[in-house]
């Protein structure tokens, strides 16, 4: 099978500053991704440029062989249905219930009808543990509930990659776990998955690839245990034993 | 000479504050709706829209709407169009009024946190279906208070329109007076009419401002 | 036929440059005036509407809803018209100052004292332990932050008075639009003398923006 993600020699800066300075990464199906690094090593913007929230200034991005246009609104469209993504600060649309936030983008773009739409709502929020939650409105609910609300959001559209910024940063320490629960349960289901994280126990658990971002580029990559036995690069090992303190 | 009484005053005030009513609505629903236009084409990604909608709102934030009135008078008489005092005053009011709006409007839209947007463009929706579903029901919320308080600047607003000959409760408050020779008493009840016109709506726009304020805490 | 083509002559109004100088001097000369009088006035009703008895709360209470809910023009007319019936009689240029005063002054109440209502109470209690007098705690701790924190929006509160001072010309003041009212009535060239004004309105706006928020930081609440 073709990678599902194709990212080659991709530059970005803002203003004066380069963040990304030209990364290269395929992803296969069903692979689960940790990218990991300093802050300001360029890992969300890498996610964000990747569903098209961030234009780059040169390089390409392929998701299932079909390359991000940004002038193209129609194509930006489809590539958004394959493209989830998942924010730091949950993002549910307040004035809207947590079924309602789930159903709108199915209703709106894949024109799926209502009972349908609802159907799939409540088995996804079953799917993440609130099944009781369909009418209830976002600011009722703890910070850990709407990240697995966003979570069932983004799955309704049925992508096929989902990218998670640090979904669990914005969390108090206790509702860590129950998001993370559901992260994990969609790798054993086989969902593509790319996530940047500050849960290194967590990564090293459930990648199957450790990305180490570094000045902008991927600095270090290979299985998980592979890594974290033998970092071969001084500034990993840093970054690692960084960690540990 | 005929003798007024103070209810002859009143009563003739009463009617031409029919045509302050009248002009306050069509300059607040014309211009809200030319607002509304306006607020759309500012939100795009089209640059120039941006700009030239920036530049209509400062041009008629940083002129005097008596002179705008006067350009609306003698600009559309220019043209070779026929104008009366009426349309004149409805064309500057609800330009005026269509750019205050907007502006309103504007900061309403960017309290919307930036999130909120990305939210919406990471599920596909398309630019329109983000303002139609995810943003502008959030903004128009918060816009409400704001709103309904600038029609008391359009009521008060277009007193202005007795300048160019438009007869309305100013107006008519300065030919009675002229008939009258009671320029205190007639202007008093001028005064008192617009408060009771105004005042109400100041309340109604405090209230709800109240609401919202205790509603997001 | 319709006439497409509109003659545009501007140079029969800036030939009369120095009717409309003379305007600006008064546009301007009746805003710092009226500025100065209604933010003083603005600053002690503030504080009456704060700190003064319930009698005076109601008085000051009545004047802001009263002037903040009826028409500048009316007010100007009713001062200028009104009162010499009264036996108060004032020349146009008196009546344009006291009215732009009154309505600043009814304005600058409401964004002052919620400018004040926002100061932390700690403050206070802190200058209260350090034994200043109520009235030295109002000038010195409570006023200098709420002005800072206001002070765009009373910046923009001056520009619509300065704005709404072209209709004292309807009293015959001497101001911007007066001048532009007079050229256009000796030369039948109104469109291009009000154009030429709401220029120099403009202009006069943007400056006086810039104007304030220069003096503000460092005269009134000094940064």
């Amino acid at each position: 099978m073709p990678p599902i993600v194709e990212i080659a020699g991709l530059y970005k800066s803002f203003g004066e500053t380069q963040v990304l300075r030209g990364v290269d990464l395929n992803v296969e199906p069903g692979e689960v991704i940790a990218i990991i690094g300093r802050s300001g090593s360029g890992k969300s913007t890498l996610l964000r440029c990747i569903n098209g929230l961030e234009r780059f200034d040169s390089g390409a991005i392929l998701i299932k062989n079909k390359q991000i246009d940004h002038d193209s609104a129609a194509a930006m469209r489809e590539l958004r249905q394959q493209v989830g993504m998942i924010f730091q600060s949950f993002n549910l649309f307040p004035h809207l219930n947590v079924g309602r936030n789930i159903m709108l983008a199915p209703k709106l773009v894949k024109k799926r009808a209502a009972q349908q739409g609802e159907e799939q709502a409540r088995a996804l929020l079953a799917r993440v543990g609130l099944e009781e939650k369909f009418d209830a409105m976002p600011d009722r609910l703890s910070g850990g509930q709407q990240q697995r609300v966003a979570i069932a959001r983004a799955l309704a559209m049925e992508p096929a990659v989902l990218l998670c910024d640090e979904i669990t940063s914005a969390l108090d320490p206790e509702l860590v776990g129950e998001v993370l629960r559901v992260v994990e349960s969609l790798a054993r289901d086989g969902m593509t998955l790319m996530m940047v994280t500050h849960e290194i126990g967590f990564a090293r658990k459930i990648a199957d690839r450790l990305i180490f971002m570094h000045q902008g580029k991927v600095h270090e990559m290979g299985p998980p245990e592979e890594l974290f036995a033998n970092p071969r690069t001084p500034e990993l090992r840093q970054f690692l034993s960084s960690l540990h303190s | 000479m005929v003798e007024f009484t103070l209810w002859d005053i009143l009563r003739n005030l009463l009617l031409a504050a029919r045509w302050t009513v009248g002009l306050s609505l069509v300059a607040f629903i014309g211009g809200g709706l030319v607002g509304f236009a306006l607020l759309i084409a500012r939100l795009t990604p089209s640059r120039g829209a941006r700009r030239l909608v920036s530049f209509y709102v400062q041009l008629f934030q940083g002129t005097p709407l008596l002179i705008q009135l006067f350009l609306a008078y003698f600009g559309l008489a220019l043209f070779g169009i026929q104008t009366s005092a009426w349309t004149a005053a409805a064309l500057a009011l609800t330009a005026y009024t269509s750019a205050f709006l907007s502006e309103i409007w504007f900061g309403c839209v960017a309290s919307v946190p930036r999130g909120q947007w990305e939210a919406a463009r990471s599920l596909a929706l398309t630019f329109g279906e983000q303002l139609r579903h995810v943003i502008l029901p959030q903004a128009l919320n918060i816009a409400i208070p704001p709103t309904v308080g600038f029609l008391v600047q359009v009521i008060k607003g277009t007193a202005l329109a007795s300048v160019i000959g438009f007869v309305e409760l100013t107006k008519a408050g300065g030919m009675i007076t002229n008939a009258t020779f009671r320029p205190f008493t007639v202007y008093a009840a001028v005064a008192l009419i617009y408060f009771a016109l105004c005042y109400p709506i100041s309340l109604t726009a405090r209230a709800l401002e109240r609401t919202l304020h205790a509603a997001h805490r | 036929m319709i006439r497409t083509v509109v003659n545009l002559d501007f140079g029969t109004i800036l030939v009369d440059w120095r009717m409309l100088a003379k305007g600006v001097a008064w546009t301007l000369g009746l805003t710092a005036v009226s500025a100065t009088g209604g933010l003083a006035l603005g600053v002690g009703c503030a504080w009456a509407r704060i700190h003064g008895p319930a009698w005076l709360k109601a008085v000051t209470g009545a004047y802001v809803e009263l002037f903040r809910n009826t028409p500048f023009i009316v007010q100007l007319f009713f001062i200028f018209f009104g009162l010499p019936a009264a036996g108060f009689r004032l020349s146009p240029e008196a009546a344009s100052i006291l009215a732009m005063v009154i309505n600043l002054g009814a304005y600058a109440t409401e964004i002052i004292r919620a400018g004040i209502e926002a100061t932390p109470r700690g403050q206070v209690e802190a200058a209260l332990s350090l034994a200043l007098s109520r009235m030295q705690i109002f000038f010195h701790v409570v006023l200098p932050p709420a002005l800072r924190k206001i002070w765009p929006a009373l910046v923009s509160q001056i520009i619509i008075v300065m704005l709404g001072s072209s209709v004292c010309g309807q009293i015959s003041t001497e101001e911007l639009s007066f001048a532009a009212n007079l050229i256009q009535s000796r030369n039948f060239r109104a469109f291009e003398a009000f154009i030429v004004a709401a220029l120099i309105y403009l202009a006069l706006s943007i400056g006086l923006r810039r104007l304030l928020n220069w003096l503000g930081p460092r005269f009134l609440f000094g940064d």
